[in-house]
């Protein structure tokens, strides 16, 4: 235990300062309502999906919880289940066998469901394609918000869409969460 | 070049590994597979293709590794009813991939005991076999109604958790189907293929530099690996050897990722037995290793660095020595959690005997790579085969009996110290020179690949079509070994051991599903 402690303290807090949102990334058939993110303020539950990606994008998205980004600092965390969850991020071509999972598990999601594809593939189907195994990029299966491009995208890409994603909370507090259907479906 | 007295003529690929390819009858095709089993040799992948296009038939080949490397075996079959003799009764590994190769050309294993679709789910029709060349690359179906028999498991009390294929982290997808009772689990059944995208479609007419990209993405966390095995096997095909600097500086990537992946899971490992610590010790000695990457190389997970010929770009500037300066900083910062490790008894209580494959069942189930070491099969490519440059390195293949998860972290740690000794070797020792040469593809012509990445044994078979262009390429992931040895490693755990027992291997989903 005191190795432990010992090395607690002598790294200290190595997060590093929250990036610009990457507002230039909405998608175009699809902007975020203000008034739906009022609902969320900043704090924002995230349930990734991976439709059939080569596994980098995981890999830059695990990247998110290490301590030089501290996601779950700014009040942003991965959960367990969509109906959890206040936004989806899909990473992937959305292979044929998984567009049934894809759907079902936004159908999972409570309103106003966000949807953030992340890397190349989500975008615009990437490599992979449309094929008889590939429906091609996410927006084909489900409605997007933001797309992240990269292949990977790095982390602080990723953060950027998701600052994005949950940008304009507005200054004032005078919007009523209950005049907003939060929604189960 | 003969083996095993079987009268098979052996062709030597123009490799820097020994990988020899020879053409065999359905009778020496059975009987080499009972040889190479009997001397204790493995099965390394198994595809199929369809060559009546260009006059052929359809053919189905087997790669194998023994004393002599790596030997592939090719045997024609007939154009009407094309069926092979089934390997699976000397290799268990081959039920999976005999039922992909069934699902993708429509070639089938004669008397395999499992006929179930692997890849296949609902996306074609059983009658639709996407690599055969008169397959519409345009086609698109309705969803087929998917209807897949689980073995089941009855007794008293017995239940069923289905598992995915959305799983509850950020994880890639496949279907868990676990037969417990109470706790304890009596049985897994994975099913996989979700990630199915068409991978060996997608690299038919593709030139040889395009499918560098592809094959860099079968599996992410292993594009070293896998655009190696790639390059080397388009490199064979056009009999071109790369300049010195180009192997020594593909070493050093390959070596990277490994070291990557390791950091990445020996702190997920302790996540998953509720020592957050670790996580935040390790994910950060990753992200700083990443980082450097890039400023090297240009990317964090090194995709695309390596390509036909070479590498796509040289060190620069002070590179080396940072990098020096992270292996050394890393070394010291891993020796130190290793000692934490090593004295957590909560920590350790969770990782020994958990998830244990013995040796006897390792070697008889083909278990490969780093979780074949932890299991006492003490196969390494760099060790048994040093091709340059690892035949200036002396690599230590780093093995353990216990084949528990305490042994595949045990085994982590031993190859995380290897890989940075190595770094610090290849910094040491790189020569000047040209960093790539050109490829020129051979019409109608064969080459492979074999290269030991981080996880296992990466495989590339590549054929040209009489403009040059890829006809086949298939990549192989040891995933495909592994995934099954997994169901026996979860055996008599408890449920809740099963994320750590995961992650202890952890599979490559879209390396196997293609």
């Amino acid at each position: 235990m005191w190795h432990v402690l010992k090395r607690i303290l002598g790294d200290g807090i190595v997060s590093e300062p929250i990036p610009e949102p990457a507002t230039d990334w909405y998608a175009e058939e699809q902007s975020i309502r203000g008034e739906m993110l009022a609902i969320l303020g900043r704090a924002l539950a995230i349930r990734e999906v991976d439709t059939g990606s080569c596994n980098g994008c995981e890999l830059e998205i695990h990247a998110l919880n290490n301590p030089l980004y501290n996601i779950e600092g700014l009040g942003i965390k991965f959960v367990a289940s969509p109906r959890h969850a206040d936004l989806l991020l899909v990473t992937g071509p959305v292979s044929r066998h998984m567009e049934e999972a894809l759907r079902r598990t936004y159908d999972a999601t409570p309103a106003p469901k966000l949807v953030v594809a992340v890397g190349e593939c989500a975008c615009t189907g990437g490599l992979f394609g449309e094929s008889y195994a590939s429906c091609g990029r996410v927006a084909n299966v489900i409605p997007v918000d933001v797309t992240v491009p990269g292949c990977p995208p790095p982390p602080i890409d990723i953060l950027r869409g998701l600052l994005a994603a949950v940008k304009s909370r507005p200054e004032s507090g005078d919007i009523n969460p209950h005049t907003f259907s939060a929604g189960f479906n | 070049m003969d083996f095993h007295g079987l009268g098979i003529d052996f062709e030597r690929l123009a490799t820097p590994l020994p990988i020899w390819h020879g053409a065999v009858d359905a009778d020496r095709w059975e009987a080499l597979a009972r040889a190479v089993a009997e001397a204790r040799g493995r099965l390394v992948s198994l595809w199929a293709g369809d060559r009546r296009a260009t006059g052929g038939g359809f053919v189905v080949s087997a790669a194998y590794a023994g004393l002599d490397g790596l030997l592939i075996a090719e045997l024609t079959l007939d154009a009407e009813a094309p069926a092979y003799p089934d390997l699976a009764s000397f290799f268990p590994a081959a039920n999976r991939l005999q039922r992909a190769a069934f699902d993708l050309v429509g070639v089938a294993a004669a008397g395999a005991a499992d006929r179930r679709p692997w890849l296949r789910h609902g996306a074609w029709p059983a009658d639709f076999f996407p690599l055969r060349h008169d397959a519409d690359p345009q086609a698109r179906f309705d969803p087929q109604p998917d209807d897949y028999p689980f073995v089941p498991v009855e007794g008293d009390g017995v239940h069923e958790i289905p598992v995915g294929p959305v799983h509850a982290g950020i994880i890639e997808p496949g279907h868990f189907r676990f037969s417990v009772v109470g706790e304890k689990v009596l049985r897994l059944e994975e099913r996989l293929g979700y990630k199915h995208k068409g991978i060996e479609k997608r690299f038919v007419g593709m030139d040889l530099d395009s499918g560098a990209r592809l094959a860099g993405r079968v599996s992410g966390d292993s594009t070293v690996a896998h655009a190696w095995a790639y390059a080397m096997a388009a490199e064979a095909l056009a009999g071109t050897s790369i300049p010195p600097r180009a192997a020594w500086l593909r070493a050093l990537l390959l070596e990277r990722e490994r070291v990557a992946n390791h950091l990445g899971d020996l702190g997920a490992l302790g996540n998953d037995a509720a020592f957050g610590f670790a996580l935040a010790q390790f994910s950060r000695l990753r992200e700083n290793w990443q980082r450097l990457s890039r400023d090297c190389f240009g990317h964090r997970l090194l995709m695309d660095c390596v390509v036909p010929g070479g590498i796509a770009a040289d060190l620069d500037g002070d590179a080396a020595a940072r990098l020096l300066g992270q292996a050394a900083d890393t070394r010291r910062a891993v020796e130190e959690l290793k000692r934490i490790f090593d004295e957590h008894a909560g920590l350790q209580d969770r990782l020994v005997t958990t998830g244990r494959v013995t040796p006897a069942l390792a070697a008889r189930l083909g278990l490969a790579g780093l979780a074949g070491r932890a299991s006492g099969q003490g196969v390494d490519l760099r060790a048994d085969f040093p091709w340059a440059p690892y035949d200036r390195l002396a690599v230590q293949a780093c093995t353990h009996l216990n084949g528990d998860v305490a042994a595949r972290v045990a085994t982590r740690f031993a190859e995380v110290f290897e890989s940075l000794r190595l770094i610090e070797d290849i910094l040491a020792q790189l020569p000047a020179g040209e960093i790539h040469t050109p490829v020129l593809a051979r019409p109608d012509a064969v080459g492979a690949g074999w290269v030991e990445g981080w996880r296992g044994q990466v495989f590339a078979a590549l054929e040209t079509d009489a403009a040059g262009r890829i006809a086949r390429c298939h990549c192989h992931d040891p995933s495909w070994q592994n995934w099954p040895v997994l169901e026996h490693a979860v055996i008599g755990n408890i449920v809740a051991d099963f994320p750590l027992i995961n992650k202890s291997f952890n599979l490559s989903y879209s390396g196997q599903d293609l």
